[in-house]
């Protein structure tokens, strides 16, 4: 490869695992406050799923970028404007519904968007995907078993499903957002053409809410940013936490 | 040691995956064959009646000149355990002598509880973890301490990522069950 090409495949696999990373954490904060003790575990689980993921596509990043860089650096060492997560991710975890609305979205992204990455011509991308769509299908299994439970359960769990749906749905258009970077690498056989997935994510997403008493939305807002290190003002709070000890000592080590 | 899976009725057709069967053959035909030995004393932290190489986590050993390459590949990525069955790899071959090592992890292929044979599930199951149950990943997996088929599952995800925790209706006992994956 030359040297644009591995730095521009190496911005690539940062972008993927700081949306593992982001996302990871948002769901680690549920540990210990799970509605319930098995649900407790299930939402740890899958966080440790994503953090696995994020080390995966960190660590290979940062052995395309050479010198100095590893995954902990790109972890620990970067502040929000050097984040490329797109927004969904970063959002707090708000009350139960919204984070299993959130995990449902992404879940039936990932499942998507990974099986096109499993035939990307880098074969260390692709090899992370094989790997990732595997933990997915068991996301996807759980959160998806949410949605019917939630959308066909009390008044209330309506409402807050409901909520949360509208609450995110202008978040998801970012998930289908192509940008000169991706754009090339997906010329090139290495990115996933995000926009592609659009349609049969809506499909996905159209069919398992048809079976509750929420309404999807018909669009009308989105907010776009993350790729370019546009964030939330959540970021900030969020990195505050999990970058707490590599700030209070820096290079420290146990 | 051949995982014969029966996939038309009344057959025994050996059907074991095409990654597992050359894993198989690298060990078969490794020129160091006490080297695959010694790693079969390392076993995994979180299910203790099982190796790394029954757990299809080894993948190869082989030798540059006095340096011992050993390659693993994770269960889960996340998998906490894999930083322990690093160091033990470690330790089981500095006790043996062989003081220059290093470990290697890849991904790909992807790992399949497939690879597990049959003594090792047998294991499994005598242990108390419901072995995985081949093919549909919807399948219930029977009770492993009554044989009984009527169970309910609790929850998705249990004390490890392997692990999905279930009950049983007949002896009321809960269990884990090695998820297929």
């Amino acid at each position: 490869m030359d040297n644009d090409l591995t730095q521009a495949t190496a911005d690539y696999a940062v972008r993927l695992g700081d949306d593992a990373l982001i996302l990871g954490h948002r769901l680690s904060e549920w540990c210990s406050r799970g509605p319930f003790m098995e649900e407790d575990l299930a939402l740890t689980n899958v966080a440790l799923d994503y953090i696995g993921r994020a080390r995966m596509f960190l660590g290979y990043a940062a052995q395309l970028r050479g010198g100095e860089c590893t995954e902990d650096t790109l972890a620990y060492q970067r502040d929000c404007r050097e984040f490329t997560n797109l927004l969904i991710n970063e959002l707090p975890r708000g009350d139960f519904a919204f984070t299993m609305v959130r995990q449902y979205l992404l879940d039936e992204h990932s499942l998507l968007f990974l099986d096109q990455l499993g035939r990307s011509s880098d074969s260390e991308l692709a090899a992370i995907a094989g790997k990732a769509i595997k933990e997915s299908r068991y996301h996807q299994r759980r959160s998806r078993e949410w949605m019917l439970r939630l959308g066909d359960g009390t008044e209330e769990s309506q409402r807050r499903l409901q909520n949360a749906l509208d609450d995110l749905w202008g978040y998801t258009p970012e998930l289908f957002l192509m940008d000169e970077l991706e754009t090339a690498l997906y010329e090139l056989g290495i990115a996933v053409d995000r926009a592609a997935l659009q349609a049969p994510w809506q499909a996905a997403v159209h069919s398992v809410f048809s079976e509750t008493a929420v309404t999807v939305p018909s669009g009308g807002w989105e907010v776009v940013g993350g790729r370019t290190g546009y964030h939330t003002e959540h970021l900030g709070h969020l990195l505050s936490d999990l970058q707490f000890v590599q700030r209070a000592y820096p290079g420290c080590q146990w | 040691m051949v995982n014969t899976q029966p996939c038309v009725s009344g057959s025994t057709i050996p059907l074991l995956p095409h990654e597992e069967y050359e894993r198989r053959q690298r060990r078969a035909q490794s020129s160091h064959p006490e080297l695959w030995c010694v790693l079969d004393a390392v076993k995994d932290p979180e299910i203790p009646v099982i190796s790394i190489w029954e757990l299809g986590v080894l993948q190869n050993i082989e030798r540059e000149g006095e340096t011992v390459v050993v390659t693993i590949t994770p269960t889960y990525s996340g998998c906490p355990a894999m930083d322990v069955i690093r160091e033990e790899i470690a330790t089981a071959l500095t006790t043996a002598g062989y003081g220059q090592h290093r470990v290697l992890t890849q991904l790909s292929p992807a790992w399949s509880s497939t690879w597990m044979d049959d003594d090792a599930r047998a294991r499994l199951q005598a242990y108390g973890i419901a072995a995985p149950v081949a093919g549909d990943v919807r399948s219930d997996p029977a009770c492993p301490h009554c044989g009984s088929v009527e169970v309910r599952s609790i929850s998705e995800f249990g004390s490890t990522a392997c692990k999905a925790l279930f009950q049983c209706l007949d002896c009321r006992e809960p269990f884990d069950y090695f998820k297929s994956f």
